[in-house]
């Protein structure tokens, strides 16, 4: 059989990551293809849609109940879902207590400790917080972990800031290992030459645009139901969209270092593509009260 | 071997910083001085307190070793959790020697180890709540504790607990004093900071404790002993000192300390200050809000013992100050005798001290009442004003080294050839293997006490008993033998 491939999923908060790797992972499912989700953020929302559940309970939470991770089993926290889609959590701490990367860093290490990654695999996705805060949730991309990085954005300003900075942090691990940027994917906000302007940026990180995903109500009618457009409207256009999205990324073979741009270079681009206004440094820092009486 | 001149100590200096590479002898000069009695102020000649170079070894400890082995722990009625995982608070356990009267595990607890063993889910999910438990069952299992203090270990800091939340909520639910203390490892670059950060704690959530509480009677002659550990017993073998001349020593920080002598130390009227490095901050604190004056004394050796009780006497009236002469004129036979007996086995030999707190300077002249001579003396953690104290106590010429690498120590002392060097554990063995004897001056090797005129005797005794003793004769390095040997070969082949 070929060989496991891991990829972890990134983005900016909201952008849409756990909705779009899960219909993802079940087309690459409905392909034939064995697939492991790892959620990775302390929401634990990344295999509702596979699992019909509210949120899986997670490794670190049964750990806790048990005493130490070291008491638990794989059966305890790996379920599986639609299509034989194998489903695990890491799991964390309420906000604003503990430390959640440390979370994740526990329960990847359990997971390759326990086996998880068999060799019947042939993909495992990390969907992981939106922001890179520290260590912890850079776990995945580490040594002998993900090795095919996916940045989801869209054309709005922050989405394309956090795509440039997540590419910031895969070339300091791309340098010593052999985790790749492997694409942008863009799940559409309706931004004025969305697609046009995400293939530029794409271009000059490095990369490519792997796919454009239209945005489309069905995925909000499918998430209401806790299932992703793949299982609830097969026949639905959108799930076509993801099959397409599965099959060029079964089919990738451009995993490359990126090369982020400086903040001149992607705010110069934003220009371009009309995103932001020429900066006018005659308004910084005057407030609306002091241009009334200008 | 003669006294080395300015210019040679300067030249060993240079020399020994030879092999650093630029940055790193940069650095290290600024660390090393010979001292000049006549400037008024270390930083004409020496930096201190500053981070450590990598790569070079030091034996400096961090904030938590600070605040928990030398500030806190000593408290004796008090609970002191180690707040992280095992090792800090297991490791750091009864390490001190800090002797103390009371029922260990009942009213009592000085040499046991309180942690909360943090575990991969207290780190993940927080430890507030695990802290919250172990001081509840802390209330069951020791309920003749007067309060509970939360040592940080570096996680706490780390993953943001609350713990000052959790010790409000616990000092209303058990109505005792409990203190949070961020001294986390990683803060600062040595046990100085954790002092500081300690004495910070005593200030925000234990002297305040009485303030408009007039209940206890005081005295005119109240003092308190600040800043003493009561290593082998020194706090007690000063204390009686201190009575005998008419004064009454409400609070002894921290060796065999309570809690309620620090809540009762706003009341007194002079702060005595052994330890200055790691108490000096609560001292200027207490002499601006509660107008206590203070002052630093000296009890090694009955020279500076005899001048810190007159400059204490000096403070209070006239019954104090016949006090002061009563107990001089009372031990004089005893420490004359003392002096009698050991000064002629000692007399001229040469120490090398390096060691912290207050002993680099304050043992200088009990050594010196034996006719000794302390020829080099460094600080682990201290700050320049340590250094200004030093410079009038030691000779001129002689060797100044802060923060001194294991590597620095060792060459300095086969120059400077001493027949005694006093300092920690970790370099005991080394010097002993060089032959040199040795006494560890942190713990007094094991006995004490060393303060007081008590403490006098039993400090010339164990000079005696270590450079006297025959064993060094028959101590050689075995690499000296077998190089020795082969030189012999060579030379009749």
């Amino acid at each position: 059989m070929a060989r496991l491939r891991q990829c972890a999923i990134y983005g900016k908060g909201g952008i849409g990551k756990s909705t779009t790797t899960q219909n993802l992972v079940s087309a690459l499912a409905e392909l034939g293809n064995k697939v492991m989700i790892v959620g990775c953020d302390p929401k634990a929302d990344s295999t509702r849609l596979i699992l019909h559940a509210k949120a899986q309970t997670t490794i670190m939470s049964l750990a806790a109940e048990a005493g130490s991770v070291e008491d638990l089993e794989l059966e305890d926290v790996l379920k599986v879902g639609y299509r034989d889609i194998k489903c695990v959590e890491s799991g964390g701490p309420e906000p604003g207590v503990g430390c959640a990367g440390r979370g994740v860093i526990t329960a990847i290490n359990f997971l390759e400790e326990e086996g998880a990654y068999d060799d019947e695999l042939d993909f495992v996705f990390y969907d992981v917080l939106g922001d890179v805060v520290c260590g912890g949730f850079a776990m995945p991309i580490r040594e002998n972990k993900a090795q095919e990085i996916y940045i989801v954005c869209s054309g709005e300003m922050m989405a394309m800031y956090a795509a440039n900075n997540i590419a910031k942090g895969i070339v300091k691990y791309a340098n010593s290992g052999s985790v790749r940027l492997a694409g942008l994917i863009c799940n559409s906000r309706e931004t004025a030459r969305e697609d046009e302007l995400i293939s530029a940026l794409a271009a000059k990180i490095g990369t490519t645009m792997i796919h454009f995903v239209p945005r489309d109500n069905v995925v909000q009618r499918a998430e209401i139901r806790r299932m992703t457009v793949i299982e609830y409207e097969p026949g639905h256009k959108q799930a076509q969209e993801y099959r397409d999205l599965a099959t060029k990324i079964r089919d990738n073979t451009n995993f490359i270092i990126p090369t982020p741009i400086t903040m001149d270079e992607l705010e110069e681009l934003m220009m371009e593509f009309g995103i932001i206004d020429q900066e006018d440094e005659s308004i910084i820092g005057v407030t609306a009260a002091a241009e009334a009486t200008a | 071997m003669a006294a080395l001149t300015k210019e040679e100590t300067e030249a060993l200096i240079q020399e020994v910083l030879e092999v650093y590479p630029e940055q790193a002898r940069k650095d290290r000069a600024k660390h090393l001085a010979v001292n000049d009695q006549s400037l008024e102020k270390s930083n004409k000649c020496m930096t201190s307190n500053r981070k450590s170079l990598p790569g070079v070894m030091t034996v400096r400890g961090c904030a938590y070793a600070g605040s928990k082995g030398v500030v806190w722990g000593p408290i004796k009625d008090m609970i002191h959790i180690s707040h992280g995982p095992v090792g800090c608070g297991q490791y750091s356990r009864a390490g001190r020697r800090n002797y103390y009267v009371g029922t260990t595990g009942i009213n009592t607890f000085g040499t046991m180890n309180f942690t909360s063993d943090f575990q991969e889910k207290d780190i993940v999910f927080g430890g507030d709540k695990k802290l919250a438990k172990i001081m509840n069952e802390i209330e069951e299992l020791f309920p003749l504790n007067k309060g509970i203090s939360i040592q940080s270990e570096c996680p706490i800091g780390l993953i943001g607990d609350d713990i000052e939340a959790v010790a409000k909520k616990a000092n209303k639910e058990i109505g005792k004093p409990v203190v949070p203390v961020r001294c986390e490892g990683f803060r600062g670059v040595s046990q100085s900071l954790g002092h500081h950060i300690a004495n910070d704690a005593i200030r925000d959530w234990v002297l305040e404790n009485r303030d408009g509480d007039e209940s206890f009677p005081t005295t005119p002659y109240d003092v308190a002993v600040i800043g003493d550990y009561n290593i082998g017993g020194d706090a007690w073998a000063s204390r009686t000192l201190l009575e005998e001349m008419g004064l009454r020593v409400v609070a002894q920080w921290s060796g065999d300390g309570t809690i309620a002598e620090m809540e009762k130390t706003p009341k007194v009227k002079l702060n005595l200050i052994h330890c200055y490095r790691s108490m000096n901050y609560i001292a200027r604190h207490m002499e601006e809000k509660y107008k206590i004056p203070w002052i630093e004394y000296n009890f090694f050796g009955p020279t500076k013992i005899a001048e810190s009780l007159r400059k204490i006497a000096a403070l209070f009236d006239e019954t104090i100050q016949a006090g002061a002469e009563k107990v001089i004129a009372k031990y004089q036979a005893e420490y004359d005798a003392v002096i009698a007996k050991y000064k002629p086995r000692l007399q001229g030999k040469r120490v090398m001290l390096y060691v912290g707190g207050l002993r680099p300077r304050h043992v200088i002249g009990a050594y010196e009442d034996l006719g000794m001579e302390v020829v080099g003396t460094g600080y682990e953690f201290g700050h320049n004003d340590d250094y200004d104290r030093t410079i009038k106590e030691m000779g001129n010429a002689t060797l100044i080294y802060d923060d001194v690498t294991g590597y620095e120590f060792e060459e300095f002392v086969k120059r400077v050839q001493p027949d005694l060097i006093g300092s920690g554990i970790k370099e005991k063995y080394i010097f002993q293997k060089m032959g040199i004897p040795f006494r560890q001056m942190h713990s007094w090797d094991y006995s004490g006490p060393y303060h007081g005129y008590d403490g006098f005797a039993i400090f010339a005794r164990d000079m005696d008993m270590t450079l006297n003793n025959p064993c060094w004769k028959q101590v050689k390095a075995p690499w000296k033998t077998a190089e020795s040997s082969n030189v012999a070969v060579a030379a009749s082949a």
